[in-house]
C-alpha cells in the first residue's frame, strides 16, 4: 500500500499545495468513528434508537450508577469482525477492552472502554477511487470497538452545561487509516470510500447529519520527501464538506506558520463550521494521561477462526469486486463501474435495472438520464420517484424498438415527472416507433413525389440524404423506426 | 427474648419451620439489641420498620409451608451493597443520601430466600480500611474489650459494622466484601466466621466497586454452618456480571462432614512472617494439631512469592479504584461541591467527598497507572499475581486445603494504626493472597489471645471449592469449641 | 523512583482532586512512604512473565442484542445534584 501511495504523489503533483516559498504536500491520516448498527448498546441493554427523549435510551449501567458492570453485545462483535474483513484486515481472534480514563460530564463512568493495546481487527487496507479516475490505497491501522460518550449542550443556558447520555455507550468502530492521505479531496474521497463499505456490509449506516459516522483528522505538512510534520488534530467532523474545508484550512495555516519562521504544536484543534476555520480549544487541554489499563470488569474477547470464517462466507459483494466484475462481465467501463458501485444503494438499483437486460445501455441510462435526474431535483437515490423496474421497463421498450432512444428521453422525462409507467406512456401518447414497412413507403412515396428538385440535388450532394430522413420523421411524428426509414429511403433515392 | 438473638442462623431457621417461634418476635428480639447497641455505631441506617413488614410476610409463607432456605431470618447487609429504596453510602460522604433504585444480586438473592434485612452495616469508606475507622459515618467499635480496659477497640475493616453486629448478637449473619481481607480480618477480630468465595462465585453487580479483579461478596456469621447456609443463597451465577462463573451451587451444609480423615492440608512456611507474636504461632499450632488429631496429613508447603502479594495488591487494587471511582464526580448522582468552571466543581466535590485514605489510594492508583509508570507499577504488579496464583496452582497439585492463621494479630485500639498506613496495610498479610489469586478462603474462630481477645485460623482452599474450606473449618470449629461471647457491655 | 510536590500536584488534579497546598508536602511524603515500599516487587524477577489478565478462567460470555433496559429517564436523573427538563446539568464547559 506505501507503494501505492507513492506512485500516487509521483503521479499527481497537482495534490501539492503552493506556498510562498515553494510547494508543501498535506500528510492526512484520519480516525472514523463508525457508529455500529445494532439495537443496544456494546455493554447495556438500552436502545441505540436516534431521537430519544433526554436520558430515556439510558439504562443504569449506562449511567454509571455503583454497582453496574458491563456485558458484551454479541453483535457489536460480530459486526465489527465483518467490518474488518471489509477492511480487508487482520481479526484478532483475541483483543483486550481497556479503561481509557479521563473526566468529562458527558462520560458518566469516568473512563471510556476502548481496546488499547489489543485491538479486535489489526491491518487492512482500503482501494479509493478517486474522480479523474485513478485509484489510491490508505491502510488501515487498526479497528477497535468502544462505547461513545453522551452529549454535552453548551447553548441551553447561560452558566450551565446540559447533558443527555442518550449516545452514552452506543457501540462505536473507529477505524484508524495510516497517514496515508494527500489531499482534502482524498480525504473525503476515502471516508466516501469508507461510508460505502460499511454501508454494503450494513454495519453502519453511515449517517453523517445523525452523528452515525464522524471523523477525526490529523493534518501535517511537509516538504515533498521530508520526514512527517507536527500533526495538528480536528475532532469530530460530521460532513464530508466540513472534512475538506478543515483540512483545507489547516494546512494553509500549518505551511503560512512554518514559512513566517514558526513552529506547529501539536494540539487538538476545534474546527469551526460557521467560518470553515480551526482554532486552539479555549479550555486548554492539559497533556492528555489516559491511564489505559485492562478493564478488570470484562475478560478479554476471544472468539475462534472456524466463526470469522463462517462471518467472511456470509459477506455480501463489496465495491471493489463489484466493480471489478461489472467491468469483466457486465462490459461496463471503468468509470461507469466505479459511479455505479459507489454507493450501495446505487449498485442496487443500477443491478436491477440490468438484471436480464443490455447491462451497457442500461448503465447509461441509470448513470445518465437517472442520475442526471436525481442530481438536477436534488434527491437521494432512496427518493427516486421511479423505480428500478419502471427504469427497467423503458430499457425494454428501447430494445424491442418500441420507441427510439430519442423518444425514450422524452418518456423518461414524463416518467420521472409522473412516475407512471413506461408503457402507459407511450401508449398514452402514442409513441409507439413505426415499424411497419408500408406506412414507412407511403410516406417516403409521398415526400419524392411532393420534392422532385430535393430528389435532383441529392444525386450532386448526398448530403441531402440527411434532408429526407427528417421529412420522413416530421411526417410520422418521430414514430418511425430510425434503420427502417433509413433502409427504404436509400433505395427509393439510389434505386 | 434476648434468646432469640443468642440462636444460631441455623437453629433460628429450624426454629422457624418448627413454629416454634415467629419471624416477628425473632425480628424484633434483633431490632431491638440492635437499637440498644448504637454506641457501637454498627449500622449506617436501620430498616426496622421494613424488617417487620418482611418479617409478617415470612411468617405468612412459614406458616403455609412455602417459606424459603432463608425464610424470616434477620441480616445485616454492608453498605456497600446497593438496596433498592434504602440508602447506599459505602460509607462516604460522596454518597451521603444516595438511594438507588435497584438492588444488587446478592442481596436479592437473600430476599428471594426470605432473608430480613434489619439494617446497613458500617464499613471503611468504598471499602478501604482494615479497622473501620475510615468510614464517613464514624468508627465502629469491637463488641469485645481488653480485660477491665475501656478502651475501644477496631472491629478490623473493612466489613466492620458487619462483623460487630453478628459478634454482638444484633444480627444473625451479615453480608461483607472482601477485597483483601476485608471479610477475614473483621471475622477474626470479633471472633465470628467469614468466608471469601472464590472470585466469581458470587456475582458483583450492584455492589459499589472498590478493586473489581479482587472484590467478592460473602457471609459474616458466627458458625461455619451458618457461613455455609448463608453463602447457598448468596452464590449464584449472574448474567450481570461478565465475571460471575456458570456453575451450580452446590448445599454447602452437606459439605460439612466432620470428616478431614487422609486430606492433606497445606502449612506454607512463608507465612512465619518476621516478629510474628508467639501467640499467634501458637494458634496456629494448635490448628495444625486439631487437624493431625481429626485424622489429615500436614503437609509443609512453600508459596515463594508470599512476601510479594501485598506490595502487589497495594498497585493494583488503588489502580482499579482510582478508576472505580472516578464516576463520583457530583454529576449524576451524591454531593456536588460547586466550583468555578467544571473542573473545579470535579476537584472540590471530590476533595469534600473523600475523605484521607480514599484521596490516598485514589492518588496512588492515579500515579501507578499514569504515563511512564504503568509498565514498572500495574504491568510489574499483575505479573507478580501471576506468580502468586502459579505459586498456589502448584501447591493445590499436592495439597486439599491450606492452614493459616487470619490476621498477624488480634483487635487492636481504635487510633493506634491510623496514622500509619504501612502498619495498617500488614493487617492483610495472610489474606491478600487469596484474593489476588481468587481463591475461597475462610477465617474461623480458633481461641484467643492472652488478654481473652479472639483470634481466627484461615483456611484456603482451591477455586471453587468451598465445600472443602467450609469442611475443614467446621472440624476446627468443633475442636475449638465454644468461644465466649462479649460481654454486653455496651448495655449497661 | 520517588514524587516531588509537583507531581503530587500533577496527580491529584489528573485524579480530580482539590489538595491545599499546604496538605501537599505531608501527601507527597506518604505517597513516598507507600511507593517506596511497593518498590520491592522490582526484587521479582518476571521475565516472561505474563500479566494476569483475569482471575476466572472462562470465557467472556455474549448478550444477545435485544433491548432490555432504559425508558426510565426519572430513574436515570432522579438523583442528580442538579437538572433541568429531563437533563443532568454541570458549570458550563467552555470548548
Amino acid at each position: 500500500m506505501v507503494e501505492g501511495v507513492s506512485k500516487m504523489g509521483e503521479t499527481t503533483n497537482s495534490n501539492l499545495l503552493q506556498g510562498v516559498t515553494g510547494d508543501w504536500e498535506v500528510v492526512v491520516g484520519m480516525e472514523i468513528h463508525a457508529q455500529v448498527q445494532s439495537k443496544a448498546k456494546l455493554f447495556s441493554g438500552a436502545s441505540t434508537e436516534f431521537g430519544a427523549e433526554p436520558n430515556a435510551n439510558v439504562s443504569l449501567v449506562d449511567a454509571a450508577m455503583p454497582g453496574m458492570l458491563p456485558v458484551i453485545n454479541a453483535y457489536c462483535v460480530e459486526q465489527a469482525v465483518r467490518t474488518g474483513l471489509g477492511l480487508k484486515a487482520k481479526i484478532n481472534l483475541r483483543s483486550i477492552f481497556d479503561r481509557k480514563n479521563y473526566f468529562y460530564p458527558d462520560l458518566p463512568q469516568g473512563y471510556q472502554i476502548s481496546q488499547f493495546k489489543d485491538p479486535i481487527v489489526g491491518e487492512g487496507e482500503v482501494i479509493v477511487d478517486m474522480p479523474d479516475g485513478i485509484s489510491f490505497t490508505v491502510g488501515i491501522e487498526r479497528l477497535h470497538l468502544e462505547q461513545d460518550a453522551g452529549k454535552s449542550i453548551h447553548d441551553l443556558h447561560p452558566s450551565k452545561s446540559y447533558v443527555d447520555l442518550n449516545r452514552s455507550g452506543i457501540a462505536l468502530m473507529e477505524i484508524v487509516s495510516k497517514p496515508d492521505i494527500r489531499s482534502s479531496e482524498q480525504a473525503a474521497a476515502y471516508l466516501r470510500k469508507v461510508r460505502a463499505i460499511v454501508r454494503y456490509l450494513g454495519t453502519c449506516d453511515g449517517n453523517m447529519e445523525q452523528g452515525s459516522m464522524r471523523a477525526d483528522v490529523n493534518v501535517s505538512v511537509r516538504r515533498p520527501g521530508d520526514p512527517l510534520g507536527t500533526r495538528c488534530e480536528m475532532k469530530n467532523i460530521n460532513s464530508m464538506r466540513f472534512v475538506q474545508q478543515a483540512i483545507d484550512y489547516e494546512a494553509m495555516r500549518q505551511i503560512e506558520i512554518i514559512e513566517a519562521g514558526g513552529t506547529i504544536d501539536q494540539e487538538t484543534r476545534l474546527f469551526d463550521s460557521r467560518n470553515g476555520e480551526t482554532r486552539t480549544m479555549r479550555s486548554k487541554e492539559e497533556a492528555h494521561d489516559y491511564r489505559y489499563f485492562p478493564d478488570p470488569d470484562l475478560l478479554p474477547l476471544e472468539f475462534d477462526q472456524a466463526w470469522v470464517d463462517e462471518i467472511a462466507a456470509g459477506l455480501p459483494e463489496l465495491p471493489d469486486d463489484k466493480k471489478a466484475r461489472f467491468i469483466s462481465d457486465l462490459g461496463l467501463s471503468p468509470y461507469d463501474a466505479s459511479v455505479l458501485v459507489s454507493e450501495k444503494a446505487r449498485a442496487e438499483f443500477f443491478e436491477e435495472v440490468a438484471a436480464g437486460r443490455d447491462a451497457k445501455l442500461a448503465a447509461n441510462w441509470v448513470t445518465g438520464e437517472f442520475f442526471g435526474a436525481l442530481n438536477k431535483s436534488g434527491l437521494g437515490i432512496d427518493e427516486t420517484p421511479i423505480s428500478a423496474g419502471q427504469l427497467g421497463a423503458l430499457v425494454d421498450l428501447i430494445s424491442d424498438d418500441t420507441i427510439s432512444g430519442k423518444i425514450a428521453k422524452q418518456v423518461f422525462e414524463i416518467m420521472f415527472e409522473t412516475s407512471e409507467d413506461p408503457a402507459k406512456i407511450v401508449e398514452d401518447k402514442g409513441l409507439k416507433q413505426v415499424t411497419d414497412t408500408g406506412a414507412i413507403e407511403a410516406a417516403i412515396d409521398e415526400i419524392i413525389a411532393a420534392n422532385p428538385d430535393k430528389v435532383a440535388e441529392y444525386k450532386e450532394k448526398p448530403k441531402m440524404f440527411g434532408w429526407f430522413v427528417g421529412q420522413v420523421m416530421k411526417a410520422t411524428q418521430g414514430k418511425a423506426n430510425p434503420k427502417a426509414v433509413n433502409d427504404i429511403l436509400k433505395a427509393k433515392l439510389d434505386g | 427474648m434476648t434468646e432469640f438473638t443468642k440462636l444460631t442462623m441455623a437453629e433460628a431457621r429450624d426454629g422457624l419451620k418448627a413454629k416454634d417461634f415467629t419471624s416477628v418476635e425473632l425480628t424484633e428480639a434483633h431490632v431491638s439489641a440492635m437499637e440498644a447497641a448504637r454506641v457501637l455505631n454498627c449500622f449506617v441506617t436501620e430498616t426496622a420498620e421494613r424488617a417487620l413488614m418482611q418479617a409478617q410476610k415470612s411468617d405468612e409463607k412459614l406458616q403455609s409451608g412455602t417459606g424459603g432456605p432463608m425464610e424470616g431470618l434477620p441480616l445485616a447487609i454492608k453498605d456497600l451493597f446497593c438496596t433498592d429504596g434504602v440508602q447506599t453510602t459505602a460509607s462516604s460522604h460522596i454518597l451521603e443520601g444516595f438511594v438507588p433504585r435497584y438492588e444488587s444480586t446478592v442481596s436479592s438473592n437473600l430476599w428471594r430466600d426470605g432473608a430480613v434485612m434489619l439494617g446497613k452495616t458500617n464499613l471503611d469508606e468504598f471499602a478501604m480500611g482494615s479497622s473501620n475507622e475510615t468510614s464517613y459515618f464514624g468508627n465502629v467499635i469491637n463488641p469485645y474489650r481488653r480485660p477491665g480496659d475501656e478502651t475501644p477497640l477496631v472491629p478490623g475493616g473493612s466489613s466492620g459494622g458487619s462483623s460487630a453486629a453478628v459478634a454482638a448478637r444484633l444480627a444473625l449473619g451479615a453480608t461483607g466484601t472482601d477485597t483483601g481481607g476485608s471479610i477475614r480480618q473483621p471475622a477474626a477480630f470479633t471472633g465470628i466466621v467469614g468466608i471469601k468465595p472464590t472470585y466469581g462465585r458470587c456475582s458483583r453487580w450492584g455492589i459499589v466497586a472498590f478493586a473489581s479483579s479482587l472484590d467478592q461478596a460473602g457471609p459474616m456469621t458466627r458458625t461455619v454452618q451458618d457461613a455455609a447456609i448463608m453463602l447457598g443463597s448468596m452464590a449464584g451465577y449472574d448474567p450481570k456480571d461478565s465475571t460471575s462463573v456458570d456453575r451450580p451451587v452446590p448445599d454447602y451444609e452437606k459439605a460439612l462432614t466432620g470428616d478431614v480423615k487422609g486430606l492433606k492440608i497445606g502449612v506454607p512456611k512463608e507465612y512465619r512472617v518476621d516478629g510474628m507474636p508467639s501467640e499467634i504461632e501458637a494458634l496456629w499450632q494448635r490448628g495444625i494439631d486439631w487437624l493431625k488429631d481429626a485424622g489429615a496429613e500436614i503437609v509443609d508447603i512453600s508459596l515463594p512469592h508470599t512476601k510479594y502479594a501485598l506490595p502487589a495488591y497495594y498497585i493494583v487494587a488503588p489502580a482499579e479504584a482510582s478508576s472505580n471511582l472516578a464516576r463520583y464526580d457530583g454529576v449524576k448522582y451524591g454531593l456536588r461541591h460547586d466550583g468555578k468552571d467544571i473542573v473545579e466543581m470535579y476537584e472540590q466535590t471530590r476533595a469534600a467527598g473523600f475523605g484521607a485514605e480514599v484521596q490516598r489510594r485514589v492518588m496512588i492508583g492515579t500515579y501507578v497507572l499514569s504515563a511512564g509508570y504503568y509498565d514498572a507499577y500495574y504491568l510489574k504488579a499483575q505479573k507478580v499475581r501471576s506468580l502468586i496464583a502459579g505459586d498456589f496452582k502448584s501447591v493445590f497439585e499436592k495439597v486439599d486445603a491450606i492452614l493459616t492463621p487470619t490476621t498477624p494479630s488480634a483487635a487492636f485500639g481504635a487510633g493506634e494504626k491510623s496514622d500509619d498506613p504501612l502498619s495498617m496495610y500488614l493487617n492483610d498479610v495472610f489474606t491478600v493472597t487469596g484474593n489476588l489469586a481468587g481463591l475461597p478462603g475462610i477465617s474461623v474462630p480458633a481461641g484467643v489471645d492472652g488478654q481473652g481477645l479472639p483470634l481466627g485460623l484461615q483456611v484456603v482452599g482451591k477455586p471453587f471449592d468451598e465445600e472443602m474450606v467450609l469442611r475443614v473449618a467446621d472440624v476446627i470449629e468443633k475442636a475449638a469449641g465454644p468461644q465466649a461471647a462479649p460481654q454486653e457491655w455496651w448495655k449497661a | 523512583m520517588s514524587v516531588d510536590t509537583e507531581t503530587v500536584r500533577r496527580i491529584a488534579h489528573l485524579a480530580r482532586i482539590a489538595v491545599k497546598e499546604e496538605a501537599l508536602e505531608p501527601m507527597t511524603g506518604e505517597l513516598n512512604t507507600i511507593l517506596g515500599w511497593v518498590e520491592q516487587l522490582g526484587e521479582v524477577n518476571t521475565d516472561g512473565v505474563e500479566p494476569m489478565t483475569s482471575v476466572v478462567d472462562a470465557k467472556l460470555r455474549w448478550r444477545q442484542d435485544e433491548v432490555t433496559d432504559g425508558n426510565y429517564p426519572e430513574r436515570v436523573t432522579g438523583s442528580a445534584p442538579d437538572g433541568d427538563d429531563g437533563f443532568f446539568t454541570v458549570p458550563k464547559v467552555v470548548e
